[in-house]
C-alpha cells in the first residue's frame, strides 16, 4: 500500500465481501470431516462385513451406522473403496 | 482468537488446533471467494467448487508450505490454479494456454485484491465498532438504518462514525508503514 485516502480505503474495504457463510462454515468443517472419515476409514479395514455393505451401498452403510450424511466423505469413500 | 501472524496460525494448524484452522479459513475466505467471483467471475456453483477445493487442498498439503509466512501468496496461487483449471475444464473450445484463460488485466486485479486484504488485516486490528461499522457500511452494504439497528445506534449519527472510522484505519495504517513496511505475514 503507497496511499491512504481515505477514498481509497473505502474502496478496498468494499472489495473484499464476505463469502457465503456456508461455504466459509463448510471449510472451516473440514478437520471434523477429516476425523470422521479416518474413523469409517479405519472401522471398514478392520471390520470386513462393514467394509462389505460400504462397497455394495456407500450411502445406506453410513446411514445405518448412524454417520451424518456428508458429500465430500462420500465422495473420498467412493473413491478409496470403489475404484479397487 | 486474538490476532496472531499467519505463522503462528500455520503453526497452530499443523498442530492439529482447529479453532486456528478456522481463523485461517475466516481470514483468507474473502481473499479466495474475491479471486472466482470478481478476477474469474465464475459462476456461483463454480466459484463454491473452488473455494472448497482450495481450502481442501490447504489443509491437505498446509505441511507443505515452505514459508509459513508465506501462507497468503500460496493461497492466492492455489486458487488462481484451481479458477483456471475449473475454467479449462467448462471450456468447450479448443485447449488454450493458461495466460489465455487470466481474466484481462488479471495482475492489477490481483494486486488489488493483495492490498485490499491488507487493508482488512489492518481493519481486524482496529477497535471493534470501526471494524464492525466499517465493515457493515462497505463490505456488506448495509443501510444506515441497517447499522444502526443492528448496533442500536441512532441512523444519523453512522455518517460521522464511518468517516471517524475511517480516519482511523488511515492513521493505523500510516503508522504501521513509519514502524515497518507492509509485509504478506499478517
Amino acid at each position: 500500500m503507497t496511499a491512504f485516502d481515505e477514498e481509497r480505503l473505502a474502496h478496498l474495504i468494499a472489495a473484499l465481501p464476505p463469502a457465503p457463510e456456508g461455504w466459509v462454515r463448510a471449510a472451516q468443517e473440514l478437520p471434523l470431516a477429516r476425523t470422521q472419515l479416518d474413523d469409517i476409514v479405519a472401522r471398514a479395514e478392520a471390520d470386513a462385513a462393514f467394509r462389505r455393505r460400504l462397497i455394495a451401498d456407500l450411502e445406506s452403510a453410513l446411514e445405518a451406522e448412524g454417520y451424518e450424511r456428508d458429500p465430500r466423505i462420500i465422495e473420498a469413500l467412493r473413491v478409496r473403496f470403489m475404484s479397487k | 482468537m486474538a490476532a496472531i501472524s499467519d505463522r503462528e496460525l500455520v503453526a497452530r494448524c499443523r498442530d492439529g488446533d482447529e479453532a486456528a484452522w478456522a481463523e485461517l479459513v475466516e481470514r483468507f475466505s474473502r481473499y479466495v471467494y474475491a479471486i472466482a467471483v470478481q478476477a474469474f467471475r465464475l459462476s456461483p456453483t463454480d466459484a463454491e467448487d473452488v473455494f472448497q477445493e482450495v481450502f481442501a487442498r490447504a489443509y491437505q498439503h498446509l505441511d507443505k508450505l515452505r514459508d509459513d509466512a508465506a501462507l497468503r501468496p500460496w493461497l492466492g496461487q492455489l486458487t488462481r490454479r484451481l479458477c483456471i483449471d475449473r475454467m479449462r475444464a467448462t471450456s468447450r473450445e479448443q485447449p488454450v494456454a493458461d495466460e489465455e484463460l487470466e481474466p484481462a488485466g488479471a495482475s492489477d486485479v490481483y494486486a488489488e485484491l493483495d492490498e485490499a486484504l491488507s487493508v482488512q488485516e489492518a481493519l481486524a486490528a482496529t477497535p471493534g465498532h470501526c471494524r464492525e461499522i466499517l465493515d457493515r457500511f462497505f463490505a456488506r452494504d448495509e443501510s444506515y438504518k441497517t447499522i444502526g439497528d443492528a448496533l442500536d445506534l441512532p441512523s444519523g449519527t453512522i455518517a460521522s462514525r464511518i468517516s471517524r472510522c475511517l480516519a482511523r484505519l488511515r492513521e493505523f495504517l500510516e503508522g504501521r508503514t513509519e514502524e515497518a513496511p507492509p509485509s504478506s505475514s499478517g
